[in-house]
């Protein structure tokens, strides 16, 4: 059993209201910055899972990122493994 | 008539609504979020409020209480089940309702009368609301934004899933897609609306409106309780 550390980022979807990223983005031209647009605001939730392997441990991350970090029909997700056997001794 | 009135960490009209329920004749009670026993409820309420502090999204976490194990069940075997505001979220996230409901288009929490239109008056939860009638009621929320993709509400509106709208003069508070206030499960027995009816049970309040969609319950029930004999000696 080792334990494997991962990053789910959740993000609205393409078309999503995003009310945080709209407000953000208005506010950009108050510290004299015009160049940016498209400002989407997501969420990241970082968690360890004990498992055999990679893919027995991303089974259980890919189950909750689904039903509970993001709602799928507002939300994407991508998973990315931090630390354990695949990302090497240490990231 | 029986209310079952869910209580999660952080519900704030459960009282409200307990106390609504009693002002048209029903025995209303408290159902704990870790209790799975809904104690022969005929409706049961999952009332407004931050349930889990709306932590992760708005009724992401109380989609998984324990309760709401009983809750799908009551559901699933035609039971009446009534979202309010905090409740109908928690009813999207946990799939008993289609839809979703994001930030408020304004960017605020938003706390203000508003007047519905009533799409339907042959369900459970407008059947005494007298035709032509628009219900004012408060909301306060600040993710009332209803969303479907364009296909599924075609599909809704097909379907007549669509119960209540926001309607003028105060018109659309929070951007929902086509007005959206409150809309039903396919099989019409579970209905979630933000707008709060418990908070309009009363003239002195401002409007006692909200309790014609419990007199629609109280009739509904009373209406399949004198079928029932009927179809045991068919």
């Amino acid at each position: 059993m080792s334990t494997f550390r991962y990053a789910v980022s959740v993000m609205p979807r393409d078309g999503i209201l995003d009310p945080q990223g709209r407000a953000v983005e208005t506010s950009l031209p108050h510290l004299g910055v015009s160049a940016v647009h498209g400002v989407r605001i997501g969420r990241r939730v970082e968690l360890d899972v004990d498992a055999t392997d990679d893919a027995a441990a991303r089974v259980i991350v890919e189950r909750l990122a689904t039903e509970l970090f993001a709602n799928p029909l507002i939300e994407a997700f991508e998973v990315e493994l931090l630390t354990g056997a695949a990302a090497g001794s240490m990231a | 008539m029986r209310v079952g009135v869910v209580v999660f960490p952080g519900s704030n009209c459960d009282r409200d609504a307990l106390y609504a329920a009693t002002l048209v004749g029903a025995e209303s009670y408290p159902i704990w979020h870790e209790s799975a026993d809904l104690r022969g409820a005929d409706l049961v309420i999952l009332p407004g409020g931050f349930a889990y502090g709306d932590y992760l999204r708005a009724g992401a976490l109380a989609r998984f209480s324990p309760v709401m194990g009983a809750v799908r069940e009551h559901a699933a075997k035609g039971g009446l089940l009534l979202g309010i505001c905090n409740g109908f979220q928690v009813l999207a996230e946990a799939g008993l309702v289609p839809g979703a409901l994001l930030r408020n288009s304004s960017l605020r929490f938003e706390h203000r009368w508003v007047r519905l239109a009533v799409e339907r008056h042959d369900t459970p939860f407008t059947r005494a609301i007298p035709l032509g009638t628009q219900l004012r009621m408060p909301i306060a929320h600040g993710e009332g934004n209803y969303f479907l993709p364009e296909a599924d509400l075609d599909a809704l509106e097909a379907s007549r899933g669509v119960v209540f709208r926001y309607t003028t003069p105060e018109g659309n508070p929070n951007g929902s897609a086509r007005d959206i206030a409150g809309v039903l499960d396919a099989r019409g027995t579970t209905c979630g609306l933000m707008p709060h009816p418990e908070r309009a049970a009363e003239r002195i309040l401002g409007s006692d409106d909200g309790l014609l969609l419990l007199r629609s319950v109280v009739e509904s029930v009373a209406a399949s309780t004198e079928r029932q004999p009927v179809a045991v000696h068919a």
